[in-house]
């Protein structure tokens, strides 16, 4: 069942630049279980998708199977979603892509559906760079089908059922680096003050764009043993430094000590602030992040925050020279060559 | 050779090694023979292999306009020792060989019952080229050149075809037609030109083209206006997208930024490539891939998924030999339950069924319209046959006033209008519902589009009551589409018939003369040629009216039978199924001779007796 929520909403709500309130990002109230980390994301992502004020109805929202996957029912009601099959979101937003070069696309994915079924899907739509936000809600877990490891379960991670994960984990983040991905960012579900700001980052960045988000099952993933609970990635998080992202048409405050950070301006005007923590990483250097990774997972810890970005990387269309118009509003004169031209081909077969 | 010569009616057949250049110098002889204006039919035999393997070409020329494949080879070209022993056995009684003498010819291979003509095809070669390339290439030309003395070939003809191969390439016309001269030089000091076996210029092809059915299923995507073709190569599928993007290069970029008005995208998988085709045409593009077999059975989850979400697609589906990897350079038809019924749960999909490159061309745009119209898949099924053959066939056509058909699709001014819109709502009861294109309205018409069970308004659903709802009206979309899918064609004799012949898709040609050679030995059958699933009612009413049914089909199963008897209830007793799946084109001798026996034997054969041609 799906619930409505409902559509009364206070006139004192805030408005956001084009005069939308949250309630205008919102959609059918949940089904997952309560506590759900899957539920805290579609809660940033409506956060975000307000603050930014991005028009609902240019985004788009393409996912796979499994609870993660479900998600896009519970956001952005007011756009258009699309509950694939499971592991092929991917593909799926690819073609999506293709077709309309000015929506937003925001994928969600699972573990099971990006770092199983669907590995290969997800390698290949990093690889072509296609212009998205691609959200994997990672619990290291099958929810859906009732708690089986995942492949990103982390070797000796205990299911609740008590079984021990021997085999090593895939890690995607690691991968889309690997891969060349020009956005690449972990953040945790109940982090919220990181979360945000890197969706909006995301969505602004041309190109494809990975949040790994750990985010805890908690009827199957929330136990003790597991490193995809709760307490276990709170109290084993280590961050990139602070980081905030700042729309084109919002002035920049001067929080942070200048002399540590690093502004990133992306393609559409807004920017990145990256404010420096931690010597060692350098989210602008592809080398230094796989590095930095490597190091804080061998101390047992996981490293969140926006982990690499690359403003320059061409995404698919560019790679294409496909034209401005969206291919989907090209008209038949535009496309059609008519029966001259026709005549002449039909010479050249003679 | 006394006796009147055989003019326009043979078979020849070019033994070559892949990959040594002759497919353009034998393509040049049926060129020749169609510009002499005389029905060809030519068709590969080629290897799954890129080079050393042997490759043949067999050309079948005829006055009378039968194209399909003919038993019985009157000329065997051999320039490929490898295949020599087969390629001597292979030539009919009094037929000819021609070879290259330059090495006496084995012993073993003497026959007493053919004719042999030697052509020192490498002793010439190495007397007028240096580079071992050039030796290779022109070889070709040359044998092409003898038997333009041999057959009596217009010399004209081929020079034409040479200048217009090379366009653009100038250099390289003088040489060519050098190499046809040296050819024909040698053969008419050495022989007594022509044959008794001969070509005469005719005009029986009209305005008809030469063309192969890929090339016509990729400018039909062009003309139909589909921007995102997602693929993964495989034989015999592959050169419909070439021709795609060949034809894009030409007509759909931007004159001034140069900027292109099309998306090819090479897909990781075919199962990638139907992912984006669905995503693209969800999102209110023309798409479509185009495959074999194998991808055909890796997207069969999302052709259930668009069956059952009701996002238009188009797949082309070039059936070769399965299954499994089969024989992948081999033609069937036998991908036909296969797309059918493609996915689990139940599914059925709409099939067009071209027979020639033409309506290929018609079919593939077609396709869009239908696609869109009903909102569910529409595969195409061509083979490697008419695929990767050129066939003659009528020339295209584009009418200028044609609008594209983009089926139920609210635009945000309808959507304002409506009170309350519901995505599979059937407003219309004809099974059809409205769709909205994302981004087409700030807050009305957006839905949630699933593979899961749902309501008239999209929401998600387990009740059985809306799911058993749902189920029915997709099986009223699909009586819809009974009436706008492309009917059958009728073949009708002006006497009544007791015997009728069904056949579909490359079956054409050869059921066409079969049909003809019947009528000289009195037996008089009438055909229907299939062309679309689902089924209309004249093919219900045309195996009532006829007594006996013949099927004819190119696959061991008869899976055309199994639809049939499926979609309509027929009685599978009233279908002989003639069925032939060796790979190579069925041929109008083979649909004869069953029909004749089965005929002949008292009872008309049951059920379980189909006739099978694999060898
Ligand atoms: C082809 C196919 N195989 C198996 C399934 C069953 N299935 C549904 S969801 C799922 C796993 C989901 O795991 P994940 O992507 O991690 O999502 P989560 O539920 O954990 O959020 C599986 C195996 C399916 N729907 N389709
Ligand atoms: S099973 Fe786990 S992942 Fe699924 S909804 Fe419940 S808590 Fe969330
Ligand atoms: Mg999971």
């Amino acid at each position: 069942m799906t619930y409505l929520r409902p559509a009364f909403a206070h006139p004192d709500l805030p408005r956001n630049e084009l005069g939308y309130t949250r309630k205008d990002y919102e959609s059918a109230l949940s089904t997952l279980c309560a506590g759900c980390g899957h539920d805290s994301i579609s809660a940033a992502v409506v956060q975000a998708c307000h603050e930014t004020s991005i028009e609902p109805h240019k985004v788009a929202k393409v996912s796979g199977i499994g609870c993660s996957s479900k998600t896009p029912t519970y956001f952005l009601g007011n756009s258009h979603g699309f509950n694939s099959v499971h592991g092929r979101m991917p593909s799926v937003a690819t073609g999506a892509a293709a077709a309309n070069r000015e929506l937003t696309y925001i994928g969600v994915s699972g573990d099971g559906d990006s770092a199983s079924i669907g590995i290969g899907q997800f390698a290949h739509a990093v690889r072509r760079n296609v212009n998205m936000l691609y959200l994997v809600e990672n619990n290291g877990c099958y929810g859906l089908t009732k708690g089986q490891d995942s492949a990103t379960a982390e070797v000796g991670s205990r299911s609740k059922a008590g079984s021990v994960n021997q085999l090593a984990p895939i890690d995607l983040v690691s991968m889309a680096l690997e891969l060349g991905a020009g956005f690449v960012a972990r953040s945790f579900s109940g982090d919220k003050a990181q979360l945000v700001p890197l969706i909006k980052a995301a969505i602004a960045h041309r190109g494809f764009a990975l949040i790994d988000v750990i985010s805890p099952c908690v009827t199957f993933n929330n136990n003790p043993g597991s490193t995809k609970s709760y307490d276990y990635v709170r109290e084993h998080m280590n961050t990139t430094g602070h980081f905030d992202f700042v729309p084109m048409h919002q002035e920049i405050t001067a929080q942070y000590p200048p002399g540590s950070s690093k502004e990133v301006t992306l393609h559409d005007g807004s920017s990145v602030h990256l404010h420096k923590l931690d010597d060692t990483i350098d989210p602008l250097d592809r080398r230094s992040a796989l590095h930095a990774l490597q190091e804080y997972k061998a101390s047992g810890k996981i490293l969140t925050g926006l982990i690499f970005m690359d403003e320059d990387s061409q995404d698919m269309h560019q790679v294409m020279n496909t034209c401005n118009k969206p291919l989907n509003q090209l008209t038949q004169s535009d496309l059609c060559p008519g029966n001259r031209v026709l005549q002449d081909i039909n010479d050249s077969l003679r | 050779m006394s006796a009147s010569p055989i003019v326009n009616d043979l078979v020849i057949r070019f033994a070559n090694v892949n990959g040594t250049g002759s497919a353009s110098a034998n393509g040049l002889f049926a060129k020749a023979v169609f510009r002499m204006g005389i029905p060809v039919s030519p068709k590969n035999i080629f290897p799954s292999n890129i080079q050393g393997l042997p490759t043949w070409y067999e050309v079948r020329v005829s006055e009378k306009g039968y194209l399909g494949r003919r038993e019985g080879l009157d000329i065997v070209v051999s320039v490929n020792p490898q295949s020599m022993p087969q390629d001597v056995r292979s030539v009919r009684e009094e037929g000819y060989f021609l070879y290259d003498n330059t090495k006496p010819l084995d012993i073993r291979l003497q026959r007493n019952d053919i004719h042999y003509i030697g052509l020192p095809l490498t002793r010439i070669c190495l007397a007028e080229y240096r580079d071992p390339r050039q030796r290779l290439l022109f070889k070709n030309m040359i044998y092409i050149g003898a038997l333009a003395a041999l057959l009596d070939i217009d010399f004209s003809v081929l020079k034409n075809l040479v200048q217009d191969q090379f366009q653009g390439k100038e250099k390289l016309i003088a040489p060519n037609i050098h190499a046809l001269e040296l050819g024909c030089q040698y053969a008419l000091e050495h022989f007594d030109c022509p044959l008794g076996l001969r070509l005469e210029k005719r005009d029986l092809v009209g305005d008809r083209i030469l063309m192969d059915g890929n090339a016509a299923v990729g400018l039909g995507a062009i003309y139909a206006g589909a921007t995102v073709a997602a693929w993964y190569p495989i034989t015999p599928s592959t050169s419909v997208v070439d021709s795609f993007d060949k034809y894009c290069k030409r007509l759909r970029i931007d004159a001034g930024s140069g900027a292109r008005k099309y998306a090819i995208i090479q897909a990781e998988d075919e199962l990638a490539a139907m992912g984006m085709v669905i995503g693209a045409s969800w999102n209110g593009a023309r798409a479509f891939t185009a495959t074999s077999g194998p991808g055909v059975s890796l997207m069969s989850e999302f052709l259930g998924l668009a069956y059952f979400a009701e996002v238009p697609a188009v797949l082309v589906d070039v059936q070769r030999a399965g299954p499994s990897t089969g024989m992948p350079t081999r033609t069937q038809q036998s991908d036909i339950l296969a797309a059918a019924y493609a996915s689990h749960g139940d599914t059925r999909h709409v099939l067009l069924i071209p027979a020639t490159p033409k309506e290929c061309f018609d079919m593939m745009a077609e396709a869009f319209d239908l696609a869109e119209r009903l909102q569910t898949p529409v595969i195409l099924l061509s083979d490697l046959d008419l695929g990767m053959n050129d066939h003659v066939c009528d020339p295209l056509s584009w009418p200028d006033d044609r609008v594209y058909d983009r089926g139920k699709v609210l635009d945000a001014e309808q959507l304002d209008e409506l009170e309350r819109y519901g995505r599979y709502l059937d407003v219309d009861e004809d099974g059809i519902c409205y769709r909205t294109i994302p981004g087409a309205h700030p807050t009305r018409g957006a839905f949630f589009t699933r593979g899961s069970s749902k309501n008239e308004f999209a929401i998600y659903t387990e009740s059985d009551e809306d799911y058993a709802k749902n189920m029915d009206r997709l099986v009223r979309k699909w009586n819809t589409a009974k009436s706008m899918v492309p009917e059958p064609i009728f073949y009708p004799r002006s006497e009544p018939c007791r015997i009728g012949v069904i056949f579909f898709g490359t079956s054409t040609a050869s059921t066409l003369e079969a049909i003809e050679r019947l009528a000289e030995e009195s037996i008089r059958v009438e055909g229907l040629r299939l062309r679309a699933v689902p089924f209309s009612e004249d093919v219900e009413r045309f195996i009532e009216e006829h007594e006996e049914v013949f099927l004819v089909e190119q696959n061991r199963d008869a899976q055309m039978r199994t639809l049939l008897v499926n979609e309509l209830g027929v009685n599978p007793q009233r279908l002989h199924a003639i069925l032939h799946y060796d790979g190579m084109p069925i041929t109008a001798r083979f649909i004869q001779q069953t029909i004749q026996s089965q005929l002949a034997s008292a009872d008309t054969p049951a059920m379980d007796q189909v006739a099978e041609g694999g060898r």
